[in-house]
């Protein structure tokens, strides 16, 4: 099934680049988690598992030809839509918002899998249709509406952070695809009144609370901006050196909310300082220039595409995951890729980067 | 032509791709700016936060609210238990510690220091617990010693008491730890592990009124984890209390009478549906279960072969046996197939088709009609009665007394019963209904099956000629200051619309049964009352029946339900003894104590009684209840100061 050829025009750089971010994130999951009652497993240990896991699940995907998914695209999407749909209707409520989808043996949250089907059915959509200096706003009417209803129905979970993410996925695909001025300046005005709309109407108030608070953490320091202002002084207090392996004070003492998920950076901020996050963005900025540059190295439109997608999608969870902790952004629940502890997001990154890998190795091909 | 665009679009998206590299390379950028803004300009004011300005949240929980019977007799409460716990930081040499305490105090060295071991990850300014459940008399060792023994805390905080041990254990339910499930239930999200949850009976049914509000106190502590001051303190709410419709003497005397016998039994207010009495026996200790059970006990519940943990009142469903009559003859005075005058002869059994049907007397009743058919609890008259009617006349009837359906008691799982129907066989079982197998429904056998609620409810509903008030438990809600937050009023589910002319008759034969001669239920009479009532006997093993000395499992189920004073009802019982053989002979007894315990409670209080109270406990509780009323939260209060 698999071509020799192929095995040997894997990509080494960017098997490397991930396999050394998971190694620093299975460390850091070590410290994170050394103050919790552990039952049963550890968390670092199950995060190797996951490692594990997303690394198989990844050679499968690479081993399967990228083309397959030209076809396939719309299903994925038909499916992921009713997917989406169950989990609004029937989905387990967690914590206050309904993502997840139990399918007896185990639980899937279909939104984190948009994610990839958003790029496949943008990838696809793009690929067949043609402009040469840039799409107009026409142009964009029919993406825009495949775009928005993923997008308004894990918005209703409420689940802001995913459905950021797909936009910024999707406005990244056009950006690449190629945008008129005049489409640009259209849109931003009718985002500015939108985004009015949606302040107004479709936010919920803990959601409306979290970028209150980030705008003004002192609003209030123990409800949600504590873990705002916690984080800072924790990423601040690493300075140029760190505080060491396991000896931070904000993580060891607990006062990080969720330090082994979503704040897993601001563990590594202030046990490692300002060098050791030099080190890490440096491997985040490479793994991202790297998949940009498979995305250029590549010969057809519709892999070209698939791979600015995929690398779009690890950079804005780098960026919005970063922000969130030295405090550029508000607190949204996104992890960082092979970084944070959890799952879902070890597969779909994995995923992410079996499709990278796909590409670059067939880049000879044609 | 079209080839060459192509290319060129490749071409020009390839180009943009350097643009995008040159945006992330500027976002990253923007990352190590803000980076270095906070770790390196403004590091020194950050690690000096992180030093010294530490906020930690140490939660207190809200002692729970009580629950007290009809009467204010408190039923469930909280009593202070005293643990001995040691704040880590303020211990300099902690083996001394530990051997200075076991002399003192003749505890386990081992076990606290395993104790010590287990919580050492936690902050150091945390109480670790040591010993839990402290006598008062250690209480008072550690405080004449307190200056040997530095970071040594004497912990107060409430614990569930039962006052009266297993009284009603089914009906008041325990308490635990809140498990994983139930924190992922909608409802429960502001629940945290280690947070205590009623498990189930009127602790689950009301866990919103009981629980009361968490507090906590709000912690500055330094680098070390050393508490440096209280920065803010919230005082927990003590929990709601619970008035239940309960009797505390009746229910104390329905417990008693059961013995080691297994069954249920439920008493209930005719006029408005509260339950008077509620039990299922075996019990249990609910106060066993707040905290680590022992091994040995709970295997000795689930061995029992009595199933001590079931609900029997609620959820044990029993086929209804001959107290299922009065459905059979209602639905046959409504459809005309029977009147007062109707007689039939009974010679022991009836014949339909090949099988042969036997009347619990071999030899027969001879010439009866309905009244003497109720009294003598005949089966032929039924048998012959239910083959007219036909199953679902029967089914229609019983549903007009709610039955087959939960009637909405606050308690969780009350279960529904079932009244077969000729639609039921075909939904269950796709297969249509035989004429013979409505004979044995007509006397309550068969499919038919009824939970003790449902049974008294039933009796209730004929004494009260077709009104059927939904039964129910809890009285009113009361908050810590005794102030009334709500109170249940009766309310009626429903009419088993039925002449009064049938009503009368069927009371009539029920009159019979306890107080004619040749009455199969005359161990409930009274010498001051009169009962009208209806033995029950159902056989647990289709074929054959229960002969002496078969295996307790395979002995049939006695019944027994009654209503009293005959002329103005005031309340309903229903008695089922599991593998009790003979309604008459096992269940009538015990209504009859149930019955007994009322009367005798409403009876003016006694002058001679009342004056010599003093040096008699049980008495004064009537006289102490306005106090104990007023202050329900009084147990919580002293928990937490």
């Amino acid at each position: 099934m698999i071509d020799r050829r192929l095995l040997t025009n894997i990509d080494w750089i960017l098997a490397g680049l991930v396999l050394t971010v998971c190694l620093l994130g299975i460390m850091n999951i070590y410290s994170a988690t050394t103050p919790y009652k552990i039952v049963g497993i550890a968390y670092y240990i199950k995060q190797l598992y996951w490692m594990l896991a997303g690394i198989t699940i990844s050679l499968v995907v690479c081993s399967l030809d990228y083309h397959i998914l030209e076809d396939l695209s719309y299903w994925f999407y038909g499916f992921l839509i009713l997917l989406l749909l169950a989990v609004l209707i029937v989905g387990k409520r967690s914590m206050g918002a309904t993502r997840w989808l139990n399918l007896g043996l185990f639980n899937i949250q279909p939104s984190e899998l948009m994610k990839i089907v958003i790029i496949v059915t943008f990838a696809r959509f793009f690929n067949n249709f043609h402009t040469i200096g840039g799409l107009t706003v026409r142009d964009l009417l029919i993406p825009l509406s495949l775009l928005a209803l993923p997008a308004v129905l894990i918005m209703k979970q409420p689940d802001l952070g995913t459905a950021t993410l797909i936009i910024l996925i999707a406005i990244s695909m056009a950006m690449y695809v190629g945008l008129r001025w005049s489409a640009i300046v259209t849109f931003i005005c009718i985002t500015i009144p939108m985004a009015w709309v949606g302040w107004a109407y479709l936010l919920r108030p803990y959601q409306k609370n979290r970028i209150l608070d980030f705008l003004n953490p002192e609003r209030s320091r123990l409800g949600s901006g504590y873990h705002i202002i916690q984080s800072k002084i924790a990423v601040g207090s690493g300075g140029f050196t760190g505080k060491g392996f396991v000896k931070g004070t904000q993580s060891q003492l607990r006062f990080l909310p969720e330090q082994h998920t979503d704040f897993a950076f601001s563990v590594f901020a202030e046990e490692w300082g300002f060098i050791g996050c030099l080190v890490l963005i440096f491997l985040y900025l490479s793994l991202v220039l790297w998949g940009l540059n498979i995305a250029r190295r590549c010969n057809d439109r519709f892999g070209g595409l698939l791979a600015v997608g995929v690398t779009a999608m690890l950079f804005w969870h780098v960026v919005i995951n970063m922000g969130m902790v030295i405090g550029m952004f508000p607190v949204v629940g996104v992890p960082l890729p092979f970084f944070s502890y959890g799952g879902t997001s070890m597969i779909t990154s994995m995923v992410a980067i079996g499709l990278l890998q796909n590409i670059s190795m067939r880049r000879f091909m044609f | 032509m079209k080839e060459r665009r192509f290319v060129r679009e490749l071409l020009e998206s390839k180009q943009r791709i350097l643009v995008l590299s040159f945006v992330v390379g500027v976002v990253f950028l923007f990352l190590v700016i803000r980076l270095w803004h906070l770790q390196i300009l403004s590091s020194d004011d950050y690690h000096a936060m992180s030093e010294n300005n530490r906020l930690r949240f140490v939660p207190v929980a809200a002692a729970r609210g009580a629950i007290l019977d009809r009467t204010g007799t408190v039923l469930v409460s909280n009593r202070p238990s005293f643990s001995l716990a040691v704040i880590p930081q303020e211990v300099k040499d902690k083996e001394a510690l530990l051997t200075l305490l076991s002399t003192l105090l003749g505890l386990d060295r081992a076990e606290m220091a395993e104790r010590w071991e287990k919580n050492r990850s936690r902050a150091k300014y945390y109480p670790i617990v040591l010993a839990s459940n402290i006598s008062r008399n250690h209480v008072e060792i550690v405080e004449e010693n307190r200056l040997r023994l530095p970071g040594i805390e004497i912990e107060m905080k409430p614990v569930r008491e039962y006052t009266s041990r297993q009284l009603a254990a089914h009906l008041l339910g325990y308490i635990g730890e809140v498990s994983e499930k139930e924190l992922n239930i909608a409802g429960f999200e502001e629940y945290n592990p280690g947070d205590y949850i009623g498990k189930n009976g009127i602790e689950r049914a009301l866990e919103k009124d009981l629980h009361g509000d968490d507090g906590g106190r709000q912690l500055e502590v330094d680098a070390r984890g050393r508490v440096l001051r209280t920065v803010s303190e919230s005082y927990p709410t003590v929990g709601n209390s619970v008035v239940l419709t309960i009797d505390a003497a009746v229910q104390k005397q329905t417990e008693l009478a059961f013995g080691v016998q297994a069954g249920a039994a439920v008493a209930m207010d005719v006029t408005t549906g509260e339950i008077l009495a509620f039990v299922s026996n075996p019990g249990f200790d609910p106060s066993l279960f707040s905290g680590k059970l022992p091994a040995d006990v709970w295997q000795g519940y689930l061995d029992d072969k009595r199933h001590p943990l079931e609900n029997k009142a609620l959820s044990g469903q029993y086929p209804p046996g001959s107290t299922f009559k009065m459905i059979t003859a209602l639905a046959g005075l409504q459809e005309n197939r029977i009147n007062d005058s109707t007689s039939i002869t009974c010679n022991g059994s009836y014949d339909l088709g090949t099988s042969t049907f036997k009347c619990w007397n071999k030899k027969g009743h001879g010439a009866t009609n309905l009244r003497k058919s109720l009294r003598e609890s005949c089966d032929v008259f039924y048998y012959l009665l239910g083959e007219k009617l036909g199953v679902d006349k029967i089914a229609a009837a019983a549903q007009a007394f709610k039955l087959g359906s939960p009637l909405g008691v606050e308690l969780l799982n009350e279960k529904s019963g079932l009244i077969p129907t000729t639609e039921w066989k075909l939904k269950r079982f796709g297969k249509r209904w035989f004429h013979g197998e409505t004979i044995p429904v007509s006397i309550g056998q068969g499919a038919v099956l009824l939970t003790p609620i449902q049974m008294v409810s039933m009796t209730a509903t004929i004494a009260n000629d077709g009104t059927i008030y939904r039964p129910h438990l809890v009285k009113r809600i009361v908050d810590a200051d005794g102030k009334t937050l709500r109170e249940t009023k009766p309310e009626i589910i429903g009419t088993a619309s039925f002449s009064k002319e049938s009503f009368k008759l069927v009371k009539q034969g029920m009159l019979d049964v306890v107080n004619a001669p040749g009455g199969t239920g005359g161990a409930a009479r009274q010498y001051d009352v009169k009962v009208a009532g209806k033995t029950g006997t159902s056989q647990v093993v289709r074929m054959g029946g229960s002969k002496a000395g078969t295996a307790y499992q395979f002995r049939d189920h006695a019944l027994f339900v009654a209503f009293a004073p005959f002329e103005k009802p005031e309340i309903a019982v229903a008695v089922v003894i599991e593998h009790g053989e003979h309604g008459g002979a096992a269940a009538a007894p015990i209504a009859s104590r149930i019955l007994r315990a009322y009367f005798d409670g409403k009876k003016p209080p006694r002058k001679e009684a009342a004056a010599s109270s003093q040096d008699d406990d049980e008495d004064t509780d009537e006289n102490v209840t306005p106090a104990v009323m007023k202050k329900p939260g009084i147990n919580g209060e002293a928990s937490h100061d």
